[in-house]
């Protein structure tokens, strides 16, 4: 062992520190957070053009489709924020439906959508305090 | 009825379990051969009492006996037979009785091995085992009893299963082979623990080791693949792989048996790094119970939430025991396993096992931080974000392209200390070879992506050392023993079984990064919305919208649209549909694939409208995923030859 040990720990901490640096660093740029309408309008200036997921209710008598886009109001007990995305909804998508939809805010005040997920259970209730969990739970990837 | 002899089975196996993990102890602690024998008979009991409670379950199920609350909660008169057996693994309490079954298995095959064998080290290792059994008893027993009796009056009929799990053949297998290699992985943990609490791990103890992690390594490998084969035939996002908390979770462990793997071939050569095996098999099993932990107490939520139950705290605490249990053994007795060997040279095959350990440790770090970080932060600061899916692929690709290397410098390089010449001898000419296959991508074919490139390279690399090392002894035997090609293959392939079989997994995983590689850099997709009659071009293809058909079936309805699709290949129909389940209001959408040599056609159906006088496609050209599935084979058709025993008569 003791003719490798010091190259081997210097090979070692090197990758070691290299990766965690790397991964650290990356990870702050890929971070994705789920935001409820009313906090996402409450952090408006530090929210314009971050990558979040918006999650809410499909407001009723806000669906109408735009060209190719499809556009719609995400609510919760406070706040609303109007959706445009260029992704065709899928079957459940419907008014009252829960939701949760991968963009920015645009500069607006419009949130710009690509990927629009819709929960997958029976029984919808809107999301307490901003916490997104019930929106997630079972969500099917529908990009 | 059946209720309460599974309860019966289920306390006896608890017992048995229990009793069994004292008398292994004081086993090991005393050196008594009379408590050793009683030992046996305690885990050959729980193996008995386990499988009887699992007969048990299905028995219930399949007389769809709902005073049982396991079948009322899962079981439907409307289900086909085999969704009614296989429902045992459709939800959480029933998943820890096909575990408890699968653990028995494993525990019997090694008690009968282990039956007159290391009297030294096997009364530990049977107790730590018969230690973790009486856990998952205990789970069945208690907090996640299926037996329990379903609330008065008893139903007449049950909602079925998740309609996810309802919607494809391969969740019938993906479960118990995910199973076979996360329960699998308890006995290598048991003899780790054994070598530590006993001081001794030799050469047979360590070959042993090895066999034990391979076998579960191997189900956990095909395990992870047919998740994702499942994920992509049915999710309908067009992809096989979305670094979800709970693919990571069955990709943790994976990534460091496949480490300990590696590091398990050092003691058995040069008596050297066996603390670090050691550590590296315990890590494996402890990544398996937080896997378990993370995909079963609902703390993540994914399309698997629906296995949430309040087992999560009683897991975690498990997990926090062992773990502590684990870290205190190891800074107790891991000197008494220190090697004496020598490690080798820096540029020699030894070397370059630690790199790979060093690199599959820090792509696990890697993972592990971006699964729980999100966790982290919601309990530490009350907020909700995810990891995205960028982070993962970026840490995957420099350390996945520097594995695939290592690949190739590994079986490339001599053990010991090669002199400088051999080490030229060893890579060069696969190098020259590895270095031109990205030149003439790029040069005829105009491929201009790094990573790829360096991925095909190095890929081609591993490829070439990989037959040579395959060919090498056969033109040995030819030359010297002047066999004939067949005979000095089949003799080459008898007495180095073990060898080939690890080069069958090797050229498997190469191809799987291969297909992992194109597919991610040139996978293609686009939503329409096509009108009946109406016809859109997406690449080479053309898509007509035909016709909808709406079908009944027992369990559920069924929308499939009629999609008739002309390419360069000629024509071929492709039937998305949408299912809708009698017990769930929402329609399943199942995606319909046509799989050529260099990619699949990806249809999702997205919506249809009432009228069905239009429909929401979502179409992708895949390059590459079938090689997959293909590849996965190899890897799975390898680990079984290594994992053979050898022919009587022709050295291992």
């Amino acid at each position: 062992m003791s003719k490798l040990r010091l190259p081997a720990i210097l090979v070692g901490v090197s990758v070691v520190s290299v990766l965690a640096f790397l991964s650290f660093g990356s990870m702050d740029k890929n971070l994705v957070y789920y935001w409820s309408p009313t906090t996402l309008r409450a952090s408006k200036p530090a929210s314009e053009g971050a990558t979040v997921r918006l999650g809410g209710l499909v407001k009723a008598g806000s669906v109408r489709v735009d060209g190719t886009n499809t556009v719609f109001t995400v609510v919760d007990d406070q706040a609303s924020v109007e959706v445009r995305t260029a992704s065709i909804p899928p079957q459940m998508f419907r008014e009252g439906i829960g939701v949760v939809v991968e963009g920015h805010l645009g500069p607006d005040g419009i949130f710009v959508s690509k990927r629009l997920l819709v929960k997958h259970d029976e029984n919808y209730k809107a999301p307490a305090d901003g916490k997104l969990s019930e929106a997630q739970s079972g969500s099917v990837k529908e990009d | 009825m059946l209720g309460r002899i599974g309860d019966l089975w289920v306390l006896l196996a608890l017992g048995s379990a229990s009793a069994g993990a004292v008398t292994g102890f004081s086993a090991g602690g005393l050196g008594s051969h009379t408590l050793l024998r009683h030992t046996q008979r305690f885990a050959r009991a729980f193996c008995l009492f386990m499988v009887l409670a699992f007969v048990t379950m299905e028995v219930a199920l399949l007389r769809h006996d709902f005073s049982v609350k396991y079948v009322a909660k899962v079981g439907s008169l409307a289900s086909p037979l085999h969704i009614t057996i296989v429902s045992l693994w459709s939800s959480l309490e029933g998943s820890i009785v096909l575990w408890g079954f699968i653990l028995s298995i494993f525990l019997a095959v090694f008690t009968e091995w282990s039956r007159d064998r290391h009297p030294e080290t096997t009364p530990w290792a049977l107790a730590t085992m018969l230690t973790v059994a009486a856990f998952f008893a205990f789970l069945i027993a208690g907090p996640a009893n299926p037996f329990t009796p379903a609330p008065n009056p008893v139903p007449l009929d049950g909602p079925g299963p998740n309609p996810l799990l309802q919607n494809h053949p391969l969740m019938i297998i993906h479960p118990p082979m995910l199973y076979l290699g996360y329960v699998g992985m308890t006995v290598p943990f048991g003899m780790a623990m054994g070598a530590l609490f006993s001081g001794q791990l030799g050469p047979a103890w360590t070959q042993a080791l090895r066999k034990a992690l391979l076998v579960p390594w191997g189900f956990l490998s095909v395990g992870i693949v047919l998740g994702g084969w499942w994920a992509y035939d049915v999710l309908g996002w067009g992809g096989y792989w979305a670094w979800d908390p709970v693919e990571n979770a069955s990709f943790l462990p994976w990534l460091t048996a496949t480490a300990a793997l590696h590091a398990a071939m050092l003691p058995s050569r040069r008596d050297a790094m066996k603390g670090w095996t050691v550590s590296l098999v315990l890590v494996t099993f402890l990544l398996t119970l937080l896997g378990t932990f993370m995909t079963r107490s609902g703390v993540f939520n994914s399309v698997h939430s629906f296995t949430q139950s309040d087992i999560g705290p009683i897991f975690l605490g498990f997990l926090a025991v062992a773990l502590v249990g684990c870290v205190v053994l190891l800074a107790l007795r891991v000197d008494g396993l220190a090697g004496k060997g020598e490690i080798g040279a820096l540029v020699s095959r030894e070397a370059s096992f630690l790199l790979n350990n060093l690199l599959l440790v820090a792509f696990t770090f890697t993972v592990l931080l971006g699964t729980t970080f999100p966790l982290v932060m919601e309990a530490w600061k009350d907020v909700r974000l995810s990891v995205g899916e960028p982070y993962f692929n970026q840490m995957a690709l420099p350390i996945g392209v520097a594995l695939l290397f290592l690949m190739g410098v590994g079986p490339a390089l001599p053990w010991g200390e090669p002199s400088t010449r051999k080490v030229a001898e060893a890579l060069v000419p696969p190098l020259a070879v590895a270095a031109l296959v990205p030149l003439v991508l790029w040069g005829v074919y105009d491929i201009d992506r790094p990573w790829p490139l360096a991925t095909f390279g190095t890929a081609t690399f591993a490829t070439v050392v990989s037959l040579r090392e395959m060919a090498t002894p056969i033109r040995i035997r030819m030359r010297e023993q002047r066999e004939s090609l067949v005979t000095a293959a089949s003799r080459a392939f008898a007495r180095g079984q073990r060898r080939y079989g690890g080069q069958i997994v090797h050229l498997g995983i190469i191809v799987i990064i291969v297909a992992i590689a194109i597919s991610h850099a040139w996978r293609v997709d686009r939503e329409y919305t096509v009108p009946t009659g109406g016809t859109v071009r997406f690449e080479e293809y053309s898509f007509t919208y035909v016709r909808a058909e709406h079908f009944k079936e027992s369990h559920r309805e069924r929308d499939e649209v009629v999609v008739e699709v002309e390419g360069p290949g000629g024509a071929f129909t492709l039937r998305p549909a949408l299912n809708a389940y009698s017990t769930s209001m929402n329609a399943i959408g199942s995606p319909a694939v046509k799989t050529f040599p260099t990619h699949d056609v990806y249809v999702s159906l997205l919506s249809l409208a009432p009228d069905k006088s239009t429909v929401g496609l979502h179409i992708y050209r895949n390059p590459a995923v079938g090689w997959l599935w293909i590849a996965t084979a190899v890897v799975a058709f390898g680990t079984l030859l290594a994992a053979w025993p050898a022919r009587k008569g022709a050295p291992a």
